[in-house]
């Protein structure tokens, strides 16, 4: 291959690639993983909603949840603060806000890039292209990461289940949105506080409601942004003229700072340097290594040298002192003292 | 005290099991304890997490995963800090640690698996992180790193009970050979897959600031994991070396004798060092996170507690038995770090975790989940013993002398 040629296949390579782009861009806009667009969601308008658990009734049935120890009907337990569980999939919680009585429905919020598909290591969640999360249980460990995950608390744990427990949490009811059909809380609300649609338009249909209506809205689209993003999204009232812009959706128990991307991204860090220190704690430590042992092998060429020497003059000296003796005593005088000097030095080898 | 009184199985006499059926108290708890175990376990595994546990959906890991798996695998860092000191940076006269240090984590991360377990709704679908690997998790990159890195401990292990078989068995001294000869190749694979997993475990908790007190909640949290891990490692040589010579003293032969406290000192000047790197990265994180303000509350108390009493502490503690070579001040200083590391890893997973839920919705361990991490440790204890009554870890076996 020439150079021509290769940069004949480099520049079509590369026109194909800006062309796939282009065809991104166009059928997706802003690309955040895997944000759908089109995708549908739900935006709960608090403001309408007056807490008869109708939502959850209906979710019960669609769903074939095991019937709860006190009935729908109850609406006494909306004065206890309550989550989802792994048998109730959507609750609705009283609040205050500016003394007036405030319900809010708890569900899934069925995120862009959802938390608990990030953490998931055995990957049993999934965002659908409508909009929904979706949990495939039989490949669930049970681990529960995506419990801890979760910063709305939404998954639930079939904790008294002995051998097929497993995590469950509101579906948006992807069955039925597959049949074209409403999710069933959608459905059986009787004040239009849910209204479902796709999620870009429920944007724009919150924000006209906040504009036909001056002064009843909160000006925070609950879930447009937070943690990157949810389906489903939350409309509060006004906090009142002292509190701060963010005050109505605390007081409705919703945690202002998630920040605006996915949660997954706060461990990418993390994970992202596994690879390098794979690459190069090796070197590191091979090189440490290297370095030990050759700083070993000059400590014991130089102990040696140190001793070769040391053994020099020991011999000179010897020889010198037996030079002398055999001067003054005699060659055999000499000979004994050689001989009683060397055993000596001998003897002080072995000790060492 | 002499090399004589080692009993050193033979050819003839694979097995000393005397030892367990001795009348002494260590045995009859040992006894009690596996005894409660089992019976929980029969619970837990016919009944339901639920059954045993104070487990909810807010707190979805509770004792099992914050002690059994943080703390066991801190506390199991030993392993990779003894072969590094020794084998890497050369310091050769701590070789007498090294098996004792790898033995500990050998069976530390064993036991971690084990009790993991446990908490998991499909233990038996465990393997399936390898199937269906959900890359972008932290918790893949935790398992994946254990994994592997158990196999390098087993296989640094195994040299044990090979030199303990090779009378009856010659041919696994083939494998010895091997094994022995890819020492570095293992031990530098070691601190590789310890540092991810280490530091990883910390990164688990990275997904949920929500939930996690800022005062721990950090985006250094897998360095400080790792970090602290080097300490733990240090500090639980130490610690199990003052267990070793009260239970199984007449197991040890004299090389490990004569280096036992040089290995103690050396330790704790290491140790000092690495805890107020600790104390100063923590320190700065507080600073640089602008969390003064909640120094000065409750739990701001609280954290002072663990950052004074269990990290400067015992560095200043380290500092001061290591200089004036005090083995008890040393030994005193490894029971410090070690509570502190445990202290740490159960302020992260359960006391710091859900802060802001109201004190019904907080979890507190049940009797259960507690007896569970105890018969964990117990079975940890027993086989330890069981490998020093019948390996060569705390004496050189008299047909492998100077074969290293």
């Amino acid at each position: 291959m020439n150079r021509r040629k290769f940069l004949t296949i480099l520049g079509s390579a590369g026109v194909v690639s800006a062309l796939s782009t282009a065809e991104v861009k166009a059928a997706g806009g802003t690309h955040t993983f895997p944000y759908y667009d089109g995708s549908f969601g739900v935006l709960h308008d608090t403001t309408r909603c007056i807490g008869c658990r109708e939502c959850e009734k209906a979710c019960n049935k669609v769903n074939s949840l095991p019937q709860p120890k006190k009935p729908f009907e109850d609406l006494t337990v909306c004065d206890t603060r309550r989550r989802t569980s792994a048998y109730e999939w959507t609750v609705v919680n009283k609040y205050e806000v500016n003394g007036r009585q405030v319900f809010r429905k708890l569900q899934c919020f069925h995120c862009n890039d959802p938390a608990c598909a990030s953490a998931c290591f055995a990957k049993c969640f999934q965002k659908q292209p409508d909009g929904s999360v979706t949990y495939d249980g039989s490949q669930c460990v049970g681990c529960r990461y995506c419990m801890i995950a979760c910063p709305f608390y939404a998954p639930g744990f079939q904790y008294d289940e002995a051998f097929d427990p497993l995590v469950q949490k509101c579906t948006f009811c992807e069955p039925r949105l597959k049949e074209g059909k409403l999710p069933g809380c959608v459905e059986a609300c009787p004040m239009d506080a849910l209204t479902f649609g796709r999620r870009s338009d429920l944007i724009k249909v919150a924000r006209a409601r906040m504009a036909k209506n001056p002064g009843k809205y909160a000006d925070y689209i609950y879930g447009e942004w937070d943690a990157g993003g949810t389906a489903w999204m939350i409309l509060a009232p006004a906090p009142g003229a002292a509190a701060k812009p963010d005050g109505a959706m605390q007081a409705l128990g919703l945690d202002t700072h998630l920040g605006n991307r996915p949660m997954g991204e706060l461990t990418y860090g993390a994970l992202g340097a596994v690879p390098m220190i794979v690459a190069f704690w090796p070197v590191l430590f091979g090189g440490a290594y290297a370095i030990s042992k050759r700083r070993d092998a000059i400590h014991e060429a130089e102990k040696e040298a140190a001793i070769k020497e040391i053994k020099n003059d020991m011999t000179y000296a010897v020889n010198s002192a037996a030079h002398k003796v055999a001067e003054t005593h005699g060659q055999a005088a000499a000979d004994t003292v050689r001989e009683a000097m060397s055993e000596a030095m001998q003897d002080k080898g072995g000790h060492n | 005290m002499a090399h004589h009184n080692i009993v050193i199985p033979t050819k003839d006499k694979l097995f000393n099991l005397g030892e367990f059926s001795l009348r002494r108290r260590g045995n009859l708890i040992t006894a009690i304890i596996l005894a409660v175990g089992l019976v929980i376990t029969v619970i837990r595994f016919t009944q339901g997490i639920g059954s045993v546990t104070n487990l909810s959906d807010v707190q979805p890991w509770g004792m099992w995963i914050g002690f059994d798996l943080l703390c066991g695998v801190s506390l199991a860092a030993g392993g990779y800090f003894t072969t590094v000191g020794c084998y890497i940076m050369g310091m050769k006269h701590f070789h007498s640690a090294v098996r004792p240090a790898v033995t500990t984590a050998f069976l530390g991360y064993t036991f971690v698996v084990v009790a993991l377990l446990y908490d998991l709704g499909h233990p038996l679908r465990l393997p399936y992180m390898f199937f269906f690997p959900g890359t972008t998790s932290v918790l893949f990159e935790v398992g994946l790193c254990v994994a592997t890195y158990l196999t390098v401990l087993f296989v640094e292990f195994s040299v044990a009970p090979m030199e303990w078989l090779a009378g009856r068995f010659p041919f696994l001294l083939n494998w010895r050979k091997l094994v022995v000869r890819c020492t570095i190749i293992l031990t530098i694979f070691g601190v590789t897959l310890s540092t991810l997993h280490q530091s990883s475990l910390g990164s688990l908790y990275l997904i949920a600031p929500g939930k996690l007190h800022p005062l721990w909640y950090s985006p250094f949290m897998p360095m400080f994991f790792f970090v602290s891990s080097m300490a733990a490692g240090a500090s639980m040589v130490i610690f199990e070396g003052m267990f070793a010579h009260k239970g199984v003293h007449h197991y040890m032969d004299d090389t490990h004798l004569r280096e036992a406290d040089e290995v103690v000192f050396s330790f704790s000047k290491a140790a000092s060092f690495i805890l107020f790197a600790y104390f100063m990265l923590k320190f700065t994180d507080m600073l640089v996170q602008a969390n003064l303000p909640y120094v000065f509350s409750g739990y701001g108390l609280w954290w002072l507690v663990e950052m004074l009493f269990f990290v400067l502490m015992p560095a200043l503690l380290y500092a001061r038995g290591s200089r004036q070579r005090n083995l008890r001040i040393c030994r005193f200083a490894a029971a410090n770090t070690v509570l502190g590391i445990v202290l740490n890893r159960f302020n992260v997973s359960m006391i710091a975790f859900n802060y802001a839920l109201p004190s019904a919705e907080r979890y507190f361990p049940s009797l259960w989940e507690i007896c569970i991490s105890v018969f964990v440790v117990t079975m940890i204890v027993t086989a330890y013993r069981f490998i020093v009554y019948h390996m060569p870890v705390l004496y050189e076996h008299p047909d492998f002398k100077d074969a290293h």
